[in-house]
């Protein structure tokens, strides 16, 4: 994905440029204008690229970097000092209260069972989600075909296009308990119905069905396009040495897909501590029966900020929840770094 | 990925070097059944809305309903002043998001491109660090609701998505790769301000970026039900994702916008096509969606695979 260390390319190119007779003249002519000043000046340039980047840089200030001190809260014992004054007058003279609101979300048990339920979804998730994405495009870059592999990609990436909103509604067709798909065939069958949105032992296998099922048309497209750019010579040498098709996907694709698999993988161990908000509380269509298996990290923040208001504790989850996937992207980063230089992403 | 390539996978199979017939047969029959899988549900859903009342209450959800009718549909026409004003919020959203969105992404792809530039350092770490860190869901609720004042306003559903470090980064890989830095150079060199190099040169020159981004950015707006849920309680600014969300969890909803009607709600909420209209509603959601996509396909895959490049 993005790489984010750039400036190895730019220097890299402007070496390129630095080579051309237009760069040359251009450094006349500059030379020419700015007699006797500094290289290093301010110049027009940039203060006109300053004024085209302000509006960008405004957003990000205030969309990401104010909340980014909001985090304090976690350590803090917030309330409204002052009725009408800001978030961060409030923020700021609240009682500092330590590591009060730690404590208190992980003897009251709920913190470490939240914690534990998002850790096993998304270790089931990571895996899953780049198994079978990789396998499916390996067989699909396999089908004879070529046109009815396409078909099949386009129709499989559909999913992904549906908010989890919508999905919800298509699980409700067939879950619903007394209209629903599922009951009418047990029905059929002769067994008892079952109550699908008060039965928690059921719906670890739907979440984790449906994240596959969600995210397959995304992962394979990003994985066929590193097939794709595979030298086919590799294949016919391969051919020629009598390895059968097996071998060849396991020895020449696999390995070349290594460093995307790895991208896709150091990007998803960021969200370890991350839960989809909307596969865990609008498909389950929020039912109390079933939150033993589907308060995950996030339905648990948003359940203290709106439903059973407690920010404290729902703060103190939520600075868990940016600190340890900050630390998660930059010590997988490094450790991949360190076992194979070009894998890494930062 | 390049046109040539692209041709490549798709005629130069050697016919030598493949898969039996039976293994092609067997992988072209899973991939029949995973592409029945997705499909499979909207066209369920397709299929209830159009089903009786009678036919539900009889056989329940069922692909072969008894008989078919539009009372669903005639039922949302008749409800056109709440669904049209939910369309409109919807539309509204993500055509003033798509524009305000792929603006503030290009002009600061372009920004980061000119490595003469003072402050390109500052604003790579600028873009960089909501990637790695973020100030949790608690104080973003706050600083929004209450420092930027945007609870119940209708910039709250179009700012916080306008802009994220993934399409800046897509928007800078494109224009320094696509665009030949040169003509930036000569323009400069002739007097253009920079103002003008984005406007008349970097716009017209990153169409396939902008397709790209501004599909990725529609989809997004238009899917959105969570910034709804989270910052808007005025029914005057539901989106479809929210009115469909509001069903959802209140199914008294519709009929308590009947009272306006001069009709009581628990008549009203009686003669409803509940379980039809749920889903005609939710078709209305995902059909423009389902049509549009298979279209605009190639700009997804070129906009995941161009973020996907390591330089």
């Amino acid at each position: 994905m993005p790489c984010y260390n750039n400036s190895k390319a730019i220097n890299r190119y402007s070496t390129v440029l630095d080579n051309t007779d237009l760069l040359k003249q251009k450094e006349v002519l500059m030379s020419k204008k700015s007699k006797g000043v500094k290289k290093k000046r301010w110049t027009r340039d940039d203060t006109q690229l300053a004024l085209l980047a302000l509006p960008t840089t405004i957003w990000y200030v205030c969309f990401c970097f104010l909340p980014m001190f909001g985090v304090l809260m976690a350590f803090k014992n917030y309330r409204i000092v002052e009725a009408g004054r800001s978030f961060f007058y409030n923020l700021l003279h609240s009682e500092t209260t330590g590591f009060k609101n730690f404590e208190f979300l992980f003897s009251s048990g709920s913190g470490t069972r939240v914690l534990k339920l998002t850790l096993t979804y998304n270790i089931a998730f990571i895996i899953l989600g780049i198994v079978v994405p990789v396998i499916l495009s390996l067989m699909m870059s396999q089908l004879h075909g070529k046109r009815y592999g396409k078909t099949c990609q386009t129709l499989m990436f559909l999913p992904y296009f549906m908010s989890w909103v919508i999905v919800g509604y298509f699980v409700y067709a067939f879950l619903s308990p007394d209209k629903g798909l599922f009951n009418t065939i047990l029905t059929m069958l002769n067994k008892d119905t079952v109550n699908w949105y008060r039965e928690p032992e059921y719906w670890p296998y739907f979440l984790v069905f449906l994240n596959v099922w969600k995210g397959m048309g995304y992962g394979m497209v990003v994985y066929l396009a590193s097939i794709t750019g595979i030298d086919t010579s590799l294949y016919e040498a391969a051919m020629m040495d009598g390895a059968t098709k097996f071998q060849q996907a396991v020895k020449i694709t696999l390995p070349l897909m290594k460093s995307v698999i790895i991208m896709m993988f150091i990007l998803s161990i960021g969200g370890l501590v991350r839960s989809d908000f909307g596969l865990f509380y609008q498909v389950p269509k929020a039912s109390n029966s079933l939150y033993t298996v589907t308060e995950t990290i996030d339905v648990f923040i948003y359940k203290m900020i709106k439903e059973q208001p407690n920010p404290n504790m729902g703060s103190a989850a939520s600075f868990l929840q940016s600190v340890v996937s900050c630390a998660l992207i930059l010590i997988t980063n490094r450790i991949v770094k360190w076992m194979d230089k070009d894998s890494a992403i930062i | 990925m390049s046109k040539k390539k692209r041709t490549d996978y798709e005629n130069e199979q050697p016919k030598i070097n493949r898969i039996s017939k039976k293994t092609n047969f067997i992988f072209s029959a899973i991939f029949f059944l995973l592409a029945l899988i997705c499909v499979v549900p909207v066209v369920y859903i397709i299929i209830i809305s159009f089903s009786s009342s009678e036919s539900i209450a009889a056989k329940g959800y069922s692909f072969f309903p008894d008989s078919l009718t539009l009372e669903a549909y005639q039922y949302l026409w008749n409800n056109k002043v709440m669904i049209l004003k939910a369309f409109g919020v919807s539309a509204t959203v993500t055509i003033t998001g798509t524009i305000v969105g792929l603006f503030l992404t290009s002009s600061m792809g372009y920004v980061l491109t000119r490595s003469k530039f003072k402050l390109k350092g500052l604003l790579t770490w600028v873009v960089f660090i909501p990637m790695v860190f973020g100030g949790g869901l608690v104080s973003t609720y706050n600083v929004y609701t209450t420092v930027l004042g945007l609870k119940d306003s209708v910039w709250v559903l179009i700012l916080p998505m306008a802009v994220s470090s993934f399409h800046v980064i897509i928007a800078k890989t494109f224009i320094r790769t696509t665009i030949p830095q040169s003509i930036f150079e000569s323009a400069e060199i002739d007097g253009a301000s920079q103002l003008r190099i984005y406007f008349q040169m970097v716009i017209p020159l990153s169409k396939p970026l902008l397709a790209t981004i501004g599909l990725l950015l529609s989809f997004g707006y238009w899917n959105d039900w969570w910034l709804s849920l989270m910052y808007i309680d005025s029914r005057d600014l539901y989106s479809l994702q929210a009115v469909l969300m509001s069903i959802e969890r209140n199914i008294e909803y519709l009929a308590q916008n009947a009272n306006t009607m001069g009709i009581s709600s628990a008549q009203y909420a009686a003669t409803m096509p509940k379980e039809s209209m749920r889903m005609a509603m939710a078709v209305l959601i995902v059909v423009p969606i389902a049509c549009v996509y298979p279209f605009f396909q190639r700009y997804f895959v070129s906009g995941l695979t161009i973020g996907s490049v390591k330089e």
